[in-house]
């Protein structure tokens, strides 16, 4: 009888067990990626959001009598200045700060764009299969052969630069990790039991598309749409770079580094600071998106 | 075997007359690609003059057949810019450069990141493996662009070790060849480590062992050979990316290749010559990626079934 009632009740080591949801904040917690790379980009996210409150001065105005100011740390520093101003004048701090909003805008904006492409074409490469599968992997093997900053300069170059062709250019050009991701994924969970249950109780494609497949790679997009918004932001940088991404005055950190090569040896800050700015930022996106990949599927590691 | 590769080159022709009407294509993105070539200042006389000589005025159809018959037949048309100078004669003179470059960063991503991806792999969660990861996030993050203009701030302005622009001697090629090549070695080595963690934990390295044979012969002549083997087509597909993404580097180095003739031709309205080197780079891409496939199938038997 005192068997009976030990086993009815749960042992002690199941109370103790703690709940899924227990699991996933002590490895969100616990992870040093999610920590840092996610703090690194919140702090750049409301920078960006409230660049009107923070930064000390309008970024495009200019004025020649005040321009090469050095950085604070020099002799000839200037505290109205923190970061110096750049050879038009302008103050440096605040053309970083609003920089930030350029960079998370194109970025954020190229990855759902190339995410809807992508995640489309590789959930139906991979469930689907077949012709359908063989059609859109030729599609990824065309789009792989094309070189992207080459045909994203040419475009760029041809259609005239503007920041929504920047935004749509780059869209069109990177979906092919998400496709990729995204197909080898609903490829492993395409055959599981409630997929065929789901099929068998005879749900439309796109209700198991969307609600049986989607939250199961879930996971997976994210990871993939972190790492995107980084090559995004790292691309418009090296358009802008070459000129044909952000068209100056508007602060774009690529855009910087460019006008401050010029004058690089006897001011190097003008490149090594938007150029740090914009290290940070990718590195914190990738740092991100590593850790979420680790914290919620630690076997997908390396 | 023979199969494998009929097969792998019919998909590689399709790939490659799929972005040859992609590329033909984005000439004619802007509407007009008789004004785009005219430039801003040219009158509408002007811009009627282009489009009858270069035949714009034609069906799209009919252009894109008379440019892949004249490409097929090696002329990829005339430089606009440079006195009419076929684009073929062009391409030939800059292409070995931006090849070299290609080369040169591609075997320092391979000398970095093998070294370091098997040393991660042997010593995983260790110090060292912490270490190679570390390279690895940092490499990922970096703008090349900007990764290249400090070396030249480094190198050649600082230290004057290196010269800063240029492609005369080897000596030029070094600081474009690190630019380039480390943002290609993160992928390199997590694929190493990854290839010969899995190779370590299998049956016939513990033989090996259990025959007693010496660690360094376990490692390199057992495990490395076989975790090696996606590494080879990771690399081509490295290699072509490098050649795409070349004219960052180059236009920083003023190194005389494709990337920065592409860059050249931009300014200039060139797009002639633009248009070839897209084709170019991506033929490039697709050559390397069949040749890495067929390479790939060579080494592992079991790719030729599926």
């Amino acid at each position: 009888m005192t068997s009976l009632t030990a086993e009815m009740l749960p042992s002690a080591t199941e109370i103790l067990e703690p709940s899924p949801g227990a699991i996933l904040r002590r490895r969100v917690f616990g992870d040093w990626g999610v920590m840092i790379g996610g703090g690194v980009l919140l702090a750049i996210i409301l920078m960006a959001i409230f660049a009107p409150l923070i930064a000390p001065h309008d970024p495009l105005d200019q004025d020649l009598y005040r321009k090469y100011i050095p950085p604070i740390w020099h002799d000839k520093g200037n505290w109205e200045f923190l970061l110096g101003t750049d050879r038009l004048g302008r103050d440096f701090l605040s053309r970083l700060i609003y920089g930030a909003q350029i960079s998370l805008l194109i970025g954020f904006s190229a990855m759902l764009i190339s995410g809807v492409i992508g995640t489309a074409l590789g959930v139906a490469a991979g469930y689907f299969g077949g012709r359908v599968d063989m059609v859109i992997t030729f599609l990824i093997t065309c789009r792989l052969a094309m070189p992207v900053i080459l045909v994203a300069l040419a475009v760029v170059a041809i259609v005239g630069s503007s920041l929504s062709v920047v935004i749509i250019v780059l869209g069109l050009l990177i979906w092919d990790r998400f496709a990729v991701v995204m197909r080898s994924s609903t490829q492993q969970i395409r055959n599981l039991d409630y997929i065929a249950a789901a099929e068998a109780s005879g749900c439309s494609t796109m209700r198991i598309l969307l609600s049986e497949i989607m939250p199961n790679i879930l996971n997976n997009l994210i990871v993939v749409a972190t790492l995107e918004v980084a090559h995004a932001v790292l691309l418009e940088a090296a358009l802008s770079f070459l000129g044909l991404g952000v068209q100056p005055p508007d602060p774009s950190w690529g855009l910087m580094i460019s006008e401050g090569k010029g004058e690089m040896l006897f001011k190097p800050w003008m490149i090594v600071l938007p150029g740090g700015a914009l290290f940070a930022m990718v590195l914190a996106v990738n740092m991100l998106g590593d850790g979420i990949r680790d914290v919620t599927a630690p076997e997908n590691r390396n | 075997m023979l199969f494998y590769a009929l097969k792998r080159l019919g998909v590689a022709v399709l790939v490659v007359v799929t972005v040859s009407v992609i590329t033909f294509s984005l000439l004619h993105l802007s509407g007009d690609p008789a004004a785009a070539m005219a430039g801003e200042n040219a009158t509408q006389e002007d811009i009627e003059y282009v489009r009858e000589h270069y035949g714009f005025d034609r069906p799209l159809i009919v252009q894109y057949m008379e440019w892949a018959t004249s490409v097929l037949q090696g002329d990829l048309g005339e430089s606009i810019y440079l006195k009419e100078m076929p684009v073929v004669e062009i391409i030939k003179v800059r292409a070995p450069v931006t090849m070299t470059l290609g080369a040169c960063a591609l075997s320092f991503a391979l000398l970095l990141a093998i070294p370091l991806g098997v040393l991660a792999a042997i010593y995983p969660n260790t110090i060292i493996d912490r270490i190679a990861l570390t390279i690895a996030v940092l490499g990922q993050a970096m703008p090349s662009f900007w990764f290249g203009l400090i070396l030249m701030y480094t190198f050649s302005l600082g230290l004057g070790w290196l010269p800063s622009a240029g492609s005369a001697t080897w000596k030029h090629y070094i600081m474009p060849s690190i630019a380039l090549g480390y943002y290609a070695a993160p992928a390199i080595m997590r694929l190493t480590r990854a290839g010969m963690i899995e190779v370590m934990s299998s049956d016939y390295i513990r033989t090996a062992r259990a025959k007693g044979l010496r660690p360094g012969i376990v490692i390199f002549k057992h495990a490395l050979r076989n975790a090696i083997i996606p590494v080879v087509s990771l690399s081509a597909v490295q290699l072509g990316f490098m050649l795409g993404g070349s004219i960052v580097i180059e236009s920083i180095f003023t190194l005389n290749g494709l990337g920065w003739l592409a860059w050249q031709s931009i300014q200039r309205s060139d797009l002639f010559v633009l248009q070839a080197i897209v084709l170019t780079v991506a033929l490039f891409y697709i050559v390397l990626t069949f040749l890495a496939d067929l390479l790939n199938a060579f080494l592992d038997p079991r790719i030729r079934v599926r």
